[in-house]
């Protein structure tokens, strides 16, 4: 009986949970299990929050809040004259996590990041296939071409010997992959045979380390005391696993998260009225785009792909998908990134020139499809629901789309392989560079690859692109992307749609939360009160 | 009986063989590949994709590949997940337990409702309070349950917020499982307002949950009396003036129940269904999510594990239920 | 030769009125079956006229009237009687059309689990030994599964989409027919009507068929209207995990999912379609209740 009287009181819940915790807690609402905590083996930004974001460091960072690249577990960095040899200086006195497997008996030093890169480049290094051993983002930047050689010059010197001249490179040892974990560590784990564990329970030199994951449900962290940044201002960090965006408005509401990713754009304008709640928001490093594929014939004609961008209303998607929350995109980069070509002229919309366009290219009764994504990104909240309105759109000019989708691993394949013949998606930027949208998503080398899903490759684009990924010069470099954006609009292998607005509400609680432009969630020198 | 015992158990072993081939088989054929999912939307290189093959053993030829699958079987291998890189057995039983809790609970609910509102419908035939039963027990079988979780999200955590919408307890409360079961863990960690988190979370999905196999066992139950009370022996007993609640409680009802317990037993698989959809809705981390969740991420490990897994465990139950049929009402022994 | 047979034929066709007679008695007895029977015809006219009924086009988006409240709610327009969803097109009309596709999908997952069902059962039946026994083992083990769980594997083996839902869910309700006609079969089998059509030289096909089947329809009559009802229901949840029909068709379950996001914020996106579906399975089932007492008085207590 007594039971009884002690559950039904359970209702008066949310007064209860602010006694319980006296530490600093601050509880993130994050919108998916991590697929693991060794960021180089995946590439969901999910995961890149539960591990790179807390538990480990790069040789180099990103600025909080900012795309500037600054030290992180190097102090400084020379590079050579010819721009092939990156000389490394590590910072002195950095330690490692001590968990109830592992208790360091050094600190950081040159074997760590060796370790921690040869994993990734050499096929038969001990730990290459622990894991699955896919690492996706090294061999996606191209480090495994890119990198000659990694020398260790002395115990607090690392040096990497590039094989060509690649202006990206620094950015991209800022990036997820490229964390430092304890090769110490991994030898003691070698030698119980297991070494899965060393991917399951982490060490590294993070701001926070981990103390529990339960799967689909909650992760917990510590502030690490002996951080070499210093201790972070909040004592407890939990990841409390949320995949349905409406709930975690509900669970902020009720005070039960103090930040939350991803809201719905439905709950925004709520969002802003609440007095609890500070909605923060930012221009996402992001672009969203529909491809046409340029392999198939009847998207060979560019008029085709012209009159289509100008069947689109733009103006609609930003209402009814973004709900305000995007900014309509001309240019294959986001406007907040150096080189963004503001004199491009957007594809204006106008159903009747795109009918007489199509009539002069000799197109009619035109059947295509759509692929739309079943998953919600920041550069794309609802691609179903876009998918719609682009074929109401079409509908308007006589084009008759299918909207088709799949699951969303099987989607990115089928998309890359090029079976579709229109398709949504989009892309965040990993490291600010330019290079990362354009010759990633539009290179030549990508129709290959897949990540070109266009499977477009123009030659004079191209060409531009690649000179400025060997020229240092970033004067030079951005008159070469300005072009290129130039031959893009010309050429349309994309209709682009939006940049988005990333929001974040925060509770008013919480103290110097910054927007992660590349659209991770980052808790280092974040604070709240209690 | 041991014959009996021996009869049943035989039988499942030709099913037993036929579940691991349909496991085994049908993620076979699903479309997409495996490693190139795990290399996802940046691709793999062709050396990289050989090796991989080889390192999964997909590079075998299927039989070999399902001989190699059922000998690890016997071992307790249920394969890895191949987007965590976690055995499939821990992860099931990493989180089995908030799916066994959620179902338990359920089925609580659903008999100790269920059953008395059965027997009071028989008892009172025909009167206002049968007719309502009859009328919710039919709403009940008929709902989408999906829908009727969302409902219960809008007006119980929206309108009225009296309970949080997903999971299993606040995450402010923090303690090792012991039992695995929230709702005892969280009495056992001496945490104050623990067990009241617990509960809160839990009444919405059980609930829900709870819906169908009530609505079955109530009207399971007021035929199993009707017929019950209907048979010689209880007009009998009535006649020679028992008392109305003895007849009712000491005769009808033990014999009523009977059918009424392999109901019960039945509604495994219903829980195991409807649990899919409720852990889905209220984001409860339990097997039916980790179903629903795999085979969206197309987990060609987790799905197959799973089901042979879930398989396992519908047939196991429905053999206890044989095997007590079977104790309770000899007849059936000799069939 | 065969006169027997035909002779008993003539005398079952002869009182086929008389049993049609006697069920109408029984069922129109059970007002509650009525009643579902009244709501279900009225479903199936609205599917067959639906074009001609609704008041706007399913698929038309008004993009200046996105996620409008009901007429009589505050800030509803008497022009969209239920509201609009979140791209401006009008609920009444995807319901009403959406009832198509759910009657549709009834129909065609209890067709194909009948008949597949009936062959099976029969067959299993009446040959018996080896052939019965793969028959029953199969369907265990597709009893092993629950049944929304081999239908989520099934389609995302074939692909998501209507079509491929409903052969899963069709495949998945088969054990339930081959159970009851084979357990029919064999109380069938050694009647005397059987054992007389049989030594006068009535072929298999025939005995199985025109003889013994026709004695087993009532309970798979009664098991096919539970499989229409549960069929619409797992259809919907299929639609609702975004394996069943694919947007932008106005399938109840799809419609759901797609409101899921709107939960707190625009009730009637998600309330009506799960009113659609709750009433046509209440109506069913219903219908179900009364099928069940005025078949087969022997179940009547049951």
């Amino acid at each position: 009986m007594k039971l009884l009287t002690k559950a039904l009181a359970a209702t008066a819940l949310a007064a209860v949970l602010s006694t319980t915790a006296q530490a600093k807690t601050l509880v993130y609402c994050s919108e998916g299990s991590p697929e693991g905590f060794t960021p180089a083996l995946y590439t969901a930004g999910t995961t890149f929050d539960a591990s790179s974001h807390t538990i480990y460091n790069k040789l180099v960072e990103f600025e909080r809040g900012s795309t500037n690249v600054v030290p992180g577990l190097a102090e400084s960095w020379d590079v050579s004259e010819d721009g092939l040899e990156y000389t490394f200086h590590l910072r002195k006195g950095v330690k490692f996590h001590t968990t109830k497997d592992f208790t360091p008996s050094r600190d950081f030093n040159a074997d760590d990041v060796i370790f921690s890169f040869m994993r990734q480049k050499d096929p038969n290094h001990p730990y290459n296939k622990v894991s699955g051993g896919t690492y996706e983002y090294f061999g996606g930047m191209s480090m495994d071409s890119l990198i000659k050689d990694i020398v260790k010059v002395d115990d607090n010197t690392v040096k990497f010997v590039l094989n060509q001249v690649e202006a990206p490179f620094i950015a991209n040892m800022a990036m997820d992959f490229a964390s430092i974990a304890s090769a110490e560590y991994a030898a003691q784990i070698e030698k119980t045979g297991n070494l899965d564990m060393f991917d399951q329970n982490p060490v590294g030199t993070g701001p926070f380390q981990l103390v529990a994951y339960q799967k689909d449900a909650v992760i917990r962290y510590k502030a690490f005391a002996d951080y070499w940044g210093g201790k972070a201002a909040i004592d407890d960090l939990i990841f409390a696993i949320t995949p349905d965006a409406s709930v975690r408005y509900q669970k902020m509401k009720a005070g039960e998260c103090d930040v939350m990713p991803y809201p719905n754009p439905a709950d925004i304008k709520a969002m802003d009225e609440d007095p609890n709640i500070n909605l923060m928001q930012q221009e996402g490093l992001n672009v969203g785009y529909l491809a046409y594929n340029n392999q198939k014939d009847k998207f060979k004609d560019v008029r085709v792909r012209k009159a289509l961008n100008m069947a689109i209303n733009k103006q609609a998607i930003l209402d009814a998908v973004f709900q305000g929350a995007g900014k309509a995109a001309k240019n294959p980069i986001p406007p907040t990134m150096w080189s963004y070509n503001d004199k491009v002229q957007d594809d204006p919309y106008d159903p009747e020139a795109a009918k007489k366009l199509l009539e002069e290219a000799g197109v009619s009764d035109m059947k295509t499809n759509i692929w739309a994504m079943p998953v919600q990104r920041p550069y794309n909240p609802n691609a179903r629901r876009m998918a719609e309105l682009i074929q109401a759109d079409w509908k308007a000019i006589g084009v008759d789309a299918e909207i088709v989708s799949y699951e969303w691993g099987e989607y990115l394949k089928r998309s890359s392989a090029g079976e579709h013949d229109t398709v949504l998606l989009g892309w965040t930027g990993d490291n600010g560079d330019p290079d990362n949208f354009m010759y990633v998503l539009l290179g030549c080398d990508a129709v290959e690859s897949g990540a070109n899903r266009a499977k477009w490759c123009n030659e004079e684009f191209n060409d531009l692109l690649v000179k400025a990924k060997q020229t240092t010069d970033i004067a030079e470099r951005t008159k070469l992307y300005e072009e290129a954006q130039v031959v893009f609009k010309r050429e349309a292998p994309w209709a682009t749609i939006a940049h988005s607005v990333v929001f974040m509400p925060v509770s008013t609680k919480v103290k110097n939360y910054k927007i992660d432009p590349f659209g991770g969630h980052i808790f280092y020198g974040v604070d709240i009160d209690k | 009986m041991f014959g009996f015992i021996l009869r049943r158990v035989g039988m499942l072993i030709p099913t037993f063989i036929g579940v691991t081939l349909v496991a085994f088989f049908f993620i076979r054929l699903l479309p997409g590949d495996p490693i190139l999912l795990l290399a996802g939307e940046r691709g793999i290189s062709a050396e990289r994709y050989a090796e991989l093959q080889h390192a999964f053993g997909f590079d075998q030829p299927v039989l070999i590949q399902y001989f190699h699958y059922l000998t690890g079987l016997f071992h307790g291998d249920f394969g890895m997940s191949m987007v965590t890189r976690r055995p499939v057995w821990d992860e099931f039983f990493a989180l089995f337990p908030a799916t066994l809790e959620l179902s338990f609970v359920a089925i609580v609910i659903a008999v100790v409702i269920g059953i008395p509102a059965g027997v009071i419908a028989a008892v009172k035939r025909g009167s206002i309070f049968d007719y309502s039963v009859m009328t919710s027990a039919l709403v009940g079988y008929s709902m989408p349950i999906f829908w009727w979780a969302l409902l219960a999200i809008i007006v119980f955590s929206g309108w009225l917020e009296w309970t949080p919408v997903s999971g299993r307890i606040s995450v402010m409360y923090f303690f090792e499982p012991v039992t695995g079961f929230m709702l005892i863990d969280s009495l056992l960690s001496d945490q104050a307002g623990a067990f009241e988190s617990a509960f809160s979370h839990l009444v919405l999905p059980s609930i829900v949950l709870a819906t169908i196999p009530m609505a079955v066992i109530a009207r399971q139950t007021r035929s199993a009396m009707l017929e019950v009370l209907g048979e010689d022996y209880v007009r009998t007993a009535r006649a020679k003036g028992l008392r109305r609640v003895r007849v009712v409680g000491m005769h009808a009802l033990r014999n009523a129940l009977i059918p009424v317990v392999t109901t019960i037993g039945l509604q495994v698989g219903v829980l195991m269904a409807g649990a899919i959809l409720t852990e889905t809705i209220f984001s409860w981390p339990g097997i039916g999510k980790w179903m629903v969740d795999s085979i969206s991420r197309r987990d060609y490990q987790v799905v197959q594990g799973g089901l042979l897994m879930i398989a396992m465990m519908v047939m196991l139950v429905n053999l206890v239920v044989d095997l007590l049929y079977g104790l309770i009402n000899p007849r059936i022994r000799h069939r | 030769m065969s006169d027997t047979t035909q002779l008993i034929e003539n005398v079952s066709r002869q009182s086929t009125k008389a049993v049609l007679k006697e069920f109408w008695f029984y069922f129109s007895e059970n007002r509650g079956a009525v009643l579902g029977l009244f709501v279900f015809l009225t479903l199936v006219l609205l599917a067959l006229f639906a074009p001609y009924i609704t008041p706007h086009d399913a698929t038309m988006q008004y993009r200046d009237a996105l996620l409008v409240p009901p007429a009589w709610a505050e800030g509803g327009n008497s022009s969209y009687l239920l509201g609009t969803d979140a791209v401006g097109r009008d609920i009444l009309s995807r319901l009403v059309i959406g009832s198509r596709f759910s009657l549709f999908v009834g129909i065609v997952v209890v067709v194909i689990a009948l008949v597949g069902g009936i062959i099976l059962g029969l067959v299993a039946g009446y040959y018996g030994g080896t052939v019965d026994t793969i028959v029953m083992r199969i369907m265990d083990i597709i009893l092993a599964f629950p049944s929304l769980l081999l239908a989520l594997v099934m389609v995302a083996l074939l692909g998501p989409g209507l079509l491929n839902a409903m052969i899963a869910i069709a495949i998945v309700y088969q054990p339930h027919f081959v159970r009851l006609t084979r357990a029919a079969v064999m109380a069938e089998r050694d009647r005397e009507y059987v054992v007389a059509a049989r030594v006068s030289g009535a072929s298999s096909l025939r005995l199985m068929f025109l003889t013994i089947l026709p004695n087993c329809t009532a309970p798979l009559i009664v098991q096919a209207t539970l499989s229409f009802s549960s069929a619409i229901l797992d259809i919907a949840a299929l639609g609702f995990l975004g394996m069943g029909a694919q947007p932008p068709t106005p399938e109840w379950g799809t419609m759901l999912a797609e409101a899921r996001e709107f939960i707190l914020r625009a009730w009637w996106v998600v309330t009506f379609p799960g009113v659609s579906i709750l009433v046509t399975v209440l109506a069913i089932n219903l219908i179900g209740d009364g099928l069940r007492d005025a078949l087969d008085p022997k179940l009547k207590r049951s």
